[in-house]
Parts: C-alpha cells; structure tokens; sequence
C-alpha cells in the first residue's frame, strides 16, 4: 500500500501542506455504449516514452507538462521511464512496463471482446507536476482534443 | 504529484466529453483532486496495477476499474479494489 508515511519526511511534508488542485469536470460524460462496443485510450504518468524521442525535462522547474505519443503498436518492453518523482520505484516497471501502461492486458480484453478495440495512439505524462497551470490549460487540453478527434469512447488512466 | 497529475488530466477529458476512470495510490490526494472516476488499489508507489508479470491480476484491477464507467452512482466515485 502507498502510504505518505512511505514518502521521504520533506515529501511528505510538502503533500501533507500542498494545495491540491480540484479536478474541474461537472457534469461529467456517460458511456455512451457498452463496454464491448467501447473503444479505448490509455494514458499513463510514469514518464514513458519511445527510445528514439526525448525524454522529459526532469529539470523543468514545477514538472515538465509535456505530453509523449505512444503508437498502440508499440512493444511496452521497448518503452523507457524518464521520470523525476524518486518515490516512484521503477523496479517492477523496467521489468514489466505493464504495471504502469497496461497496453498488453487492455489487448487481451479487446482479444476477448470485452472491449472493442484500442485507439490508434495512447499518452504519456511525467506526473510529478507541483506547477500544474500549463498542464491544465495547454497539454491536458491538446491530449483531449486527440482523444475527441480519434473518437475514443473512454480513456484508462494510470499514476505511478 | 502523480495521483494530482492524473486526476486532473481525467478531469480535462470528462469535460470535453469523453468518459474516464483512473487507478489511485493515494486516496487522500484523490479524495482533494475529486477525479470523476477512481479505484483505489492499496499498493506500493510504482504499482498502480498491482504486481508485475501478473497478467491475470492485472485485468482483474483493470476490470474492477472499467466497471465504474458502467456504474451509475453519482460522480465523483472513489472506490476500493477488493481482490477476488
């Protein structure tokens, strides 16, 4: 179990005086078909990114809210972590990237038929973000209107 | 700041009109954030989808977490994950 106790003692104080921001969305969207006919997006805060494009800037002052496409063909064993958070321990992810992007198991129920299908492209932040102005109002926003434009029917989310 | 990241990013898509659910490590940060849709899994920072190389585990939190956007309790919802 993660626990604020786990954290580093000035982590933990900074979360424990930290003004969280609060997730700006009424009324909210339904589903608009079942699950099996739904077709999704994941996205994930672990850093990830492809081999051959930049990391993120861990030195970005406030967390670098940029974004990374990852093309729903991609092999999750291929993904690297560029992440600055040191209490994110990326043991179980470099040697199962699934743990944080679960793109394999996300296949199986779409193999299943549980859900239809996976879009053509999934996102990935680098969520140790304690500035998250930009996020909000120019990477979340972009990522969204990808999303609108591919027609995904719902969308998978993942900390790390 | 991963638990906030995310659920603001769920918060940005629900509001342009596309249903989300997220994994949450920490559910007093989720409890502040308010994302629409949550399942609370109790492990470890790194984790989020319990433990590596488990593939059946891992579909079974994904399933509990798919669920919620099936669900039609009031939003926000904040729930456990409770292993079978």
């Amino acid at each position: 179990m993660a626990r604020l106790e786990d954290l580093k003692l000035t982590h933990r104080l900074f979360v424990e005086t930290y003004p969280f921001r609060t997730s700006d969305w009424a009324p909210g969207a339904c589903l608009k078909k079942p699950l099996s006919q739904s077709k999704f997006a994941l996205i994930s805060s672990a850093g990830l990114h492809l081999p051959d494009r930049p990391p993120f800037d861990l030195a970005f002052r406030g967390g670098d809210f940029s974004f990374r496409e990852l093309p729903n063909t991609v092999d999750v064993c291929q993904l690297k972590i560029s992440q600055r958070s040191s209490d994110f321990d990326q043991t179980g992810a470099k040697e199962d990237a699934n743990l944080v992007f679960p793109l394999d198991r996300f296949r199986e129920l779409a193999a299943r038929g549980e859900i239809s299908g996976l879009n053509h492209r999934h996102f990935s932040f680098m969520g140790s973000i304690t500035a998250p102005g930009r996020l909000l109002s120019d990477s979340a926003p972009r990522v969204a209107a990808m999303l609108r434009k591919d027609r995904v029917d719902a969308v998978f989310l993942a900390p790390a | 700041m991963c638990n906030q990241s995310v659920g603001l990013i769920a918060g940005v898509i629900e509001k342009a009109g596309i249903p989300t659910v997220a994994l949450s490590l920490l559910r007093m940060v989720t409890m502040k954030v308010r994302p629409p849709r949550s399942l609370y899994v109790p492990f470890p920072f790194g984790y989020p989808l319990g433990k590596p190389s488990d593939a059946k585990f891992q579909r079974q939190i994904i399933r509990a977490a798919l669920n919620l956007l099936e669900s039609s309790e009031e939003l926000p919802i904040l729930r456990d994950f409770e292993p079978s």
